[in-house]
């Protein structure tokens, strides 16, 4: 066990280019699926956050329980639709970054959704009436709520993230955790323990854990810049 | 200043071509709350210019009137006519500060700027309009570490840069000290002298003896009195006031 930890310190410190290629992956896949959710999941947010429409209860449940999406089931519906007989296999997308990427965007869109959605709601409560009395339009209003959030919003994107990358279950269907192609750093571990080679798997946990870490932290001292101008 | 003003006269020159929104006339005004009537049949008439200051005991229905007649609610009953225009549709010709500003999570500068870019006004006026109200020097700051009387001036400014024609002011000075209120009361009357309609809300005998030009005042969901400044404050006619104004409690 202390070997293994010493081997893995070692592979993390000589820079090992197949475990370079499967952190930077790891990190390409979950930043792009972060981002294209929060595309997805901030508009959605916004608009049930100061949308009075009929139906918005069903749609604020949906989206509530759509946050607690297994991550196997995600990557078996995604898988279902991108295999060759499925209606989108003829894109040939499965087996690549690609489907990882839209299983996680998928995992963590409603993430987005309902947290920014709770977040720019309490705002606008505070905002609502000046903003009326200022005659803003919906999209004046929108904006602002999302700038003036824009601290909270970066930390819902960071719980977005951190479900992305230590996401094991739906990358490693649609992915398969192919060497140099599809492997990240969780379907690395996984394998990799599964086989016994505990360093590189250790190397991978230290990695994935001072990412995790490292992001968090950053977040929170950005935050705590922010809160200091009381710009939270 | 020169430029604040000059843009403000400038404003005030195309709204001539504008229908005018004063007089104002409140008509048999009733909003209920399920049985409640908070304003029970509250009638009144205000001319094209001045300020008028708003009073009555806590709870008497002040900021749900201002609200009212700012368009930000329907009444139950009533009618309220701003010229010939109903309150909804003059909202955006009138400016509202709350007691307690509502400051956006920006520098105090980016604050003015949204309103001035939102409303579609020349943003070269901000630092005119944050020299008016003595905040130039802290433009850069966050808005939201402002203190109380700091905070009103901003929201003031903010007021300002709509170019409105009518400012209410709800209770802007309540638990700010003497040099905030006499700093806010010099702003607010400056607007007035410009051709600002000023309704204000206060507690404040003091301030409304220095700002009116006449006084409504409220009791029990009506006006209770209504009359100039040189008649209410050596003798009002109604009890309420005449309490009120002598420090009692009134209910
Ligand atoms: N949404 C509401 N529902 C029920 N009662 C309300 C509501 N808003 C205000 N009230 C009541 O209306 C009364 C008048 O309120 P307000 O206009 O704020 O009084 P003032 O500003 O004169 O102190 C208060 O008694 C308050 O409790
Ligand atoms: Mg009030």
């Amino acid at each position: 066990m202390g070997e293994a930890f010493a081997l893995a310190l070692g592979l993390v410190l000589s820079g090992d280019p197949d475990l370079a290629e499967i952190v930077l992956l790891s990190l390409r896949v979950s930043l792009t699926a972060t981002i294209l959710a929060c595309l997805i999941g901030l508009p959605i947010g916004a608009l049930v956050a100061i949308g009075r429409f009929r139906g918005r209860g069903t749609v604020l449940i949906v989206m509530n329980a759509l946050m607690g999406l297994p991550p196997v089931v995600v990557g078996l519906l995604v898988y279902l639709h991108l295999s060759r007989s499925g209606p989108l296999g003829f894109l040939g997308l499965l087996y690549t970054p690609t489907a990882m990427i839209i299983a996680q965007t998928i995992l963590i869109a409603p993430i987005v959704a309902a947290l920014s959605r709770q977040v720019l709601e309490d705002l606008h409560s505070e905002y609502a009436e000046q903003f009326r009395s200022l005659c803003l339009t919906r999209w004046q209003t929108v904006q602002a709520l999302l700038w003036d959030a824009r601290y909270s919003l970066l930390t819902v994107g960071l719980a977005g993230f951190g479900r992305a990358v230590a996401e094991v279950g739906a990358v490693i269907i649609v992915g398969g955790n192919i060497d140099h192609l599809t492997r990240v750093m969780t379907t690395a571990i996984a394998l990799e323990t599964s086989k016994g080679d505990l360093a590189l798997a250790l190397a991978l946990g230290i990695i994935l854990l001072v990412i995790a870490l490292g992001v968090n932290a950053a977040v929170q001292s950005v935050r705590m810049t922010a809160a200091r101008q009381a710009y939270v | 200043m020169s430029d604040a003003m000059a843009m403000s006269t400038a404003n005030a020159a195309a709204g001539a071509q504008r229908s005018p929104i004063l007089p104002l006339s409140v008509r048999d005004l009733v909003l209920r709350f399920g049985d409640a009537a908070v304003l029970d049949g509250v009638s009144f008439d205000l001319g094209t210019s001045g300020c008028t200051m708003i009073m009555g005991p806590n709870g008497s229905g002040k900021s749900l009137l201002l609200k009212l007649l700012h368009g930000l609610m329907q009444p139950t009953e009533g009618q309220i006519l701003w010229g010939r225009h109903a309150a909804a549709d003059v909202t955006a010709r009138q400016a509202l500060v709350f007691q307690k500003p509502v400051l956006l999570r920006r520098s105090v500068a980016a604050n003015i700027d949204f309103v001035l870019q939102a409303r579609g006004k020349d943003r070269a006026r901000r630092d005119a309009l944050l020299d008016h109200v003595g905040l130039a020097h802290k433009a850069d700051q966050p808005a939201r570490l402002l203190s109380g009387g700091e905070a009103q001036r901003l929201a003031l400014a903010r007021a300002l840069a709509t170019d409105p024609e009518v400012m209410f002011l709800d209770e802007p000075t309540a638990s700010l000290d003497p040099a905030s209120v006499l700093a806010i009361e010099r702003i607010v009357s400056e607007a007035r002298d410009r051709g600002v309609r000023i309704l204000f809300v206060t507690h404040d005998m003091g301030q409304s003896r220095r700002m009116a030009d006449d006084v409504v005042f409220l009791h029990r969901g009506r006006v209770a009195e209504h009359s100039p400044a040189a008649e209410f404050f050596p003798e009002p006619r109604c009890a309420a006031a005449r309490e009120h104004l002598n420090g009692g409690i009134v209910v």
